[in-house]
């Protein structure tokens, strides 16, 4: 074998500048690369593919072929989120608190869970001040420092949805029906949630007998007098 | 009013008195009233009252949904001045009747 020459100057020189002196299939041969497919078989030796490059964080971002005319704001999906109003700190399940609006007003209830509505659910209990198991608003509400033990008292049963209007069929009414009264329309409070108050207000109510005057308590309403400045009024 | 109620009356609302609308000494400005609220006597005691809803409430001489009583609602919007003094913003500005009577400064929204 020759003694290998060590290349002096480039395969394929330039004649002007732009113009090379040989052809691509000429440097196909003088590249060797006939004798490299022959070695390996008809093909060329290739690597694998090399796992999805990183990208390079000094490598500068190409600047792009075409800018829209208008600039355009890129969207980007939100996942929204609906969380329950923020309960406040005072109010913890079992906490007295007193309505300050709405037909029950100055009522002591007992806070019994938020529903994921954000509403407070609450019992008097009934049979204590009349009050049923309701949902009621937290900015409606003042909580005191008394708190009863709910521990023993159920409320997974009620959510949101028992408590929605039901829908009542609408039939057509006829010229006689037309006349008549709409006795038949008065809602009649189902069975059912009759049940589900008595559930609820016989485990609350062992827990409330248990603490002197609690019933007496919670059977009397608030009410401001004269004097009495909310401001100033620890509850 | 509440409709008929029969049984205990409670109140749930501090008795507030109105004082004309926010003024200087030529011009009046009638989108904000001025309330006196009973018991409160300085600016920092107005801080709980902020927010909190006001009721006008004042008889008509036609009865519209079953009740001859109408309400103007509002709300505290900041103090005035130093001593307890409160500006109300109401949904409707205040007649000028109102100036001198009784207003009712509910306790909701509550924060307590």
């Amino acid at each position: 074998m020759a003694p290998k020459k060590t290349r002096t100057g480039p395969r394929n020189p330039d004649l002007v500048p732009g113009i090379k002196k040989f052809s691509r299939s000429k440097m196909y041969h003088k590249r060797g690369l006939w004798a490299i497919k022959a070695k390996h078989g008809g093909k060329f030796p290739s690597h694998e593919a090399k796992p999805a490059a990183q990208p390079d964080v000094a490598a500068p971002e190409k600047a792009p072929k075409f800018y829209p005319a208008d600039d355009v704001k890129k969207t980007r999906a939100k996942p929204k989120k609906n969380n329950p109003t923020k309960l406040r700190a005072s109010i913890t399940p079992g906490t007295v608190l007193i309505l300050l609006a709405g037909r029950f007003m100055g009522k002591r209830v007992v806070f019994l869970n938020q529903l994921p509505s954000g509403l407070l659910l609450v019992t008097g209990p009934f049979k204590v001040n009349g009050v049923p198991v309701k949902r009621v608003n937290q900015a409606y509400v003042i909580a005191t420092s008394t708190k009863v033990d709910i521990s023993s008292v159920d409320v997974s049963k009620f959510d949101d949805k028992y408590f929605t209007k039901e829908k009542t069929k609408k039939a057509k009414k006829t010229e006689g029906e037309f006349f008549k009264s709409d006795e038949e329309e008065k809602s009649v409070l189902p069975q059912y949630k009759k049940d589900d108050q008595k559930a609820v207000d016989t485990a609350l109510l062992k827990a409330i007998e248990a603490v002197p005057d609690l019933k007496t308590y919670l059977s009397a309403r608030f009410s401001l007098r004269d004097g009495m400045k909310p401001h100033q009024l620890v509850f | 009013m509440v409709k008929g109620r029969q049984g205990q009356r409670v109140r749930l609302y501090v008795r507030g008195s109105i004082l004309g609308y926010k003024r200087s000494k030529s011009n009046q400005y009638e989108n904000t009233s001025l309330v006196q609220i009973e018991g409160v006597s300085t600016k920092e005691e107005v801080a709980w009252y902020c927010g909190k809803r006001i009721a006008y409430i004042y008889k008509a001489k036609s009865s519209s949904k079953g009740t001859s009583f109408r309400v103007i609602w509002g709300k505290v919007t900041r103090p005035h001045g130093n001593s307890g003094v409160v500006r109300a913003k109401f949904k409707s500005n205040l007649p000028p009747e109102s100036m001198g009577s009784k207003v009712r400064v509910c306790m909701f929204p509550s924060n307590i």
